[in-house]
């Protein structure tokens, strides 16, 4: 184990691991900080941080379905100062890189949250794929024209790597991250939820109050796998996977498909040390598969 | 570091159809109010909550309902077997303000649990009102009994004690002037008229508070409901809550 080498690099930096943990499960980082130290993963990403604080959709929020998890939180949230004073200053005491999620409610928030955040973020990950909000979110992120053009004016705004997290909710997910490359990200996210609607048979209500939300966990993992090898083999950027990720072979399996890093998300809602414990499992599998270095088996699936 | 509790169930009993109480080994004293988040097996993913009914000798007792698929499997597991419990969680209730007078513990139904752990601490000049639908689902009078210097119930259809509502009994109660706070846990609508009373009458009060929720510790932001005009979490802001500051009807 002393010459494993478990570093990846995204888009220049260097992550000491290839475990990060994915926007909006983590909260930014108060919480689970007190079930283990930060500074055993890669990277954390921030709960998506829009202009002026949010309030977020009403009330259920989250709902189970078979091996997956429905929400419509709606980005809630305190806004960029507060993440700037408060949240940020806090992260910065692990030694881990910081992903700032970012989810304007429209291409100019985005450019402004985008220059306030300056250089005091390792990276900015652009949200234009929430299925929760009206107006931003997924509505930007279906449309390649669209992608390019918030990626470049964004972009323009960065001090840092800029990463874009796709919506697995359109046709061609190659031509979404194409489109996001040709605009300038520096790298990619995927997948965020798919659009999804649980309905309670008794009352014929909706269990969300919102109606529909977005499925998360091992139910979209087969998808998600399947639009990271897509991505992968089509696009030269570095791609954060996640979608399921609830054990340490299933962030193996994403890195095989070609993924440099892997998120855990809904995994954080289940128990809050799960990305310390992926993080341990995909040591076992790299060590009982004799794998030293991580980067060996970055996109190394042996496809039909 | 904090970190959950593997946790082995040592009794099981049916308190009503369908509704459960099991005692586990728990090295943890949680306070009144408080709540565990609980794995329910293999097949259900999220945990779910419960609030604190007792807590003994390192034993953690909480109660109930099957409702869904998470509530069933949990009621399938036996003496013996080991449950993954993360907690305890969440805010208490003031029993330190309940003032010099009588506490009131006001429930319905399966809203019961947590007032009885709370009343343990109130003290002896504390006094229970219980609603239930019917008959059958009255629980746990015995215990309240034990604890409270009178245990009032009423049933929806009269089939035990007097027919009403907890807010008739309370309404009653509060003519002798004694009542200095009210801990209330139950249906949404009986504790909006609950706390009302409450505040007409100027009595502090507090309510436990619930919402479907996904990670129990704050990281998820799914259990909201509103406190003076905002999402709080019921997670990690609750599940207690000032009955003043809730808005009932959002």
């Amino acid at each position: 184990m002393n010459n494993l080498d478990m570093s990846v690099n995204i888009a220049g930096i260097s992550l000491k691991n290839p475990i990060v943990t994915a926007s909006g499960t983590f909260g930014n980082g108060w919480e689970i900080s007190r079930y283990y130290d930060l500074s055993e993963l890669g990277a954390v990403t921030s709960k998506a941080i829009t202009l002026s604080p949010k309030q977020g959709n009403p009330p259920p929020r989250i709902a189970e379905t078979d091996s997956g998890v429905l929400n419509s939180v709606g980005l809630q949230n305190s806004g960029i100062e507060f993440f700037l004073k408060y949240d940020l200053p806090n992260l910065r005491r692990y030694d881990t890189k910081v992903i700032a999620n970012i989810s304007g409610n429209t291409i100019e928030e985005n450019c402004e949250i985008a220059k306030r955040l300056g250089g005091e973020v390792d990276f900015i990950e652009l949200n234009i794929s929430c299925p929760n909000v009206k107006q931003g979110g997924v509505a930007f992120g279906t449309d390649p024209r669209i992608v390019y053009d918030i990626t470049g004016r964004v972009r323009e705004h960065c001090s840092v790597p800029l990463i874009v997290k796709l919506s697995p909710n359109v046709t061609d997910i190659v031509e979404i991250a194409v489109a996001a490359q040709k605009g300038g990200a520096n790298a990619l996210s995927l997948i965020n939820t798919l659009l999804g609607m649980k309905i309670d048979v008794n009352t014929r209500k909706p269990i969300l109050a919102n109606n529909t939300g977005g499925l998360s966990g091992p139910a979209v993992k087969p998808v998600a796998v399947r639009m990271v090898w897509q991505v992968a083999k089509n696009v030269d950027l570095p791609i954060i996977g996640m979608g399921g990720i609830m054990s340490g072979e299933d962030a193996a399996e994403f890195i095989l498909a070609g993924a440099s890093a892997v998120a855990v998300g809904t995994a954080n809602l289940v128990t809050p040390t799960a990305a310390l414990d992926i993080k341990k499992q995909f040591v076992q599998y790299l060590v009982k598969n004799k794998i030293k270095n991580v980067k060996d088996i970055i996109g190394a699936v042996i496809a039909n | 570091m904090e970190k959950t509790h593997s946790c082995t169930i040592v009794k099981k009993t049916m308190l009503c159809p369908d509704t459960y109480d099991f005692v586990v080994n728990f090295p943890q004293e949680p306070k009144p109010g408080q709540f565990v988040h609980i794995s329910c097996g293999e097949g259900v993913m999220l945990r779910r909550p419960m609030s604190v009914c007792d807590y003994f000798d390192n034993n953690l007792r909480f109660s109930f309902a099957v409702r869904g698929k998470g509530t069933k499997l949990l009621a399938q597991h036996s003496v013996g077997d080991k449950l993954d419990i993360l907690g305890p969680l969440g805010t208490n209730f003031g029993v330190d303000k309940k003032g010099d007078g009588v506490s009131l513990v006001i429930g319905g139904g399966i809203g019961i649990f947590p007032l009885f752990y709370t009343a343990k601490f109130l003290g002896e000049k504390t006094e229970a009102i219980l609603g239930f639908r019917t008959k059958d689902l009255v629980i746990m009078e015995d215990d309240f009994n034990a604890v409270c210097s009178k245990t009032h119930i009423v049933t929806d259809d009269g089939s035990y004690n007097c027919a009403g509502l907890v807010t008739d009994i309370f309404k009653e109660r509060l003519q002798k002037g004694d009542i200095t706070s009210v801990y209330t846990c139950g249906p949404r609508g009986m504790m909006k008229a609950v706390a009302e009373i409450a505040a007409e009458n100027d009595i502090f009060c507090e309510v436990s508070l619930e919402e479907r929720m996904g990670c129990g510790i704050g990281s998820c932001a799914v259990c909201v409901c509103k406190i003076k005009g905002k999402y709080l979490k019921v997670c990690q802001n609750g599940p207690i809550f000032n009955a003043r500051e809730v808005d009932f009807d959002e």
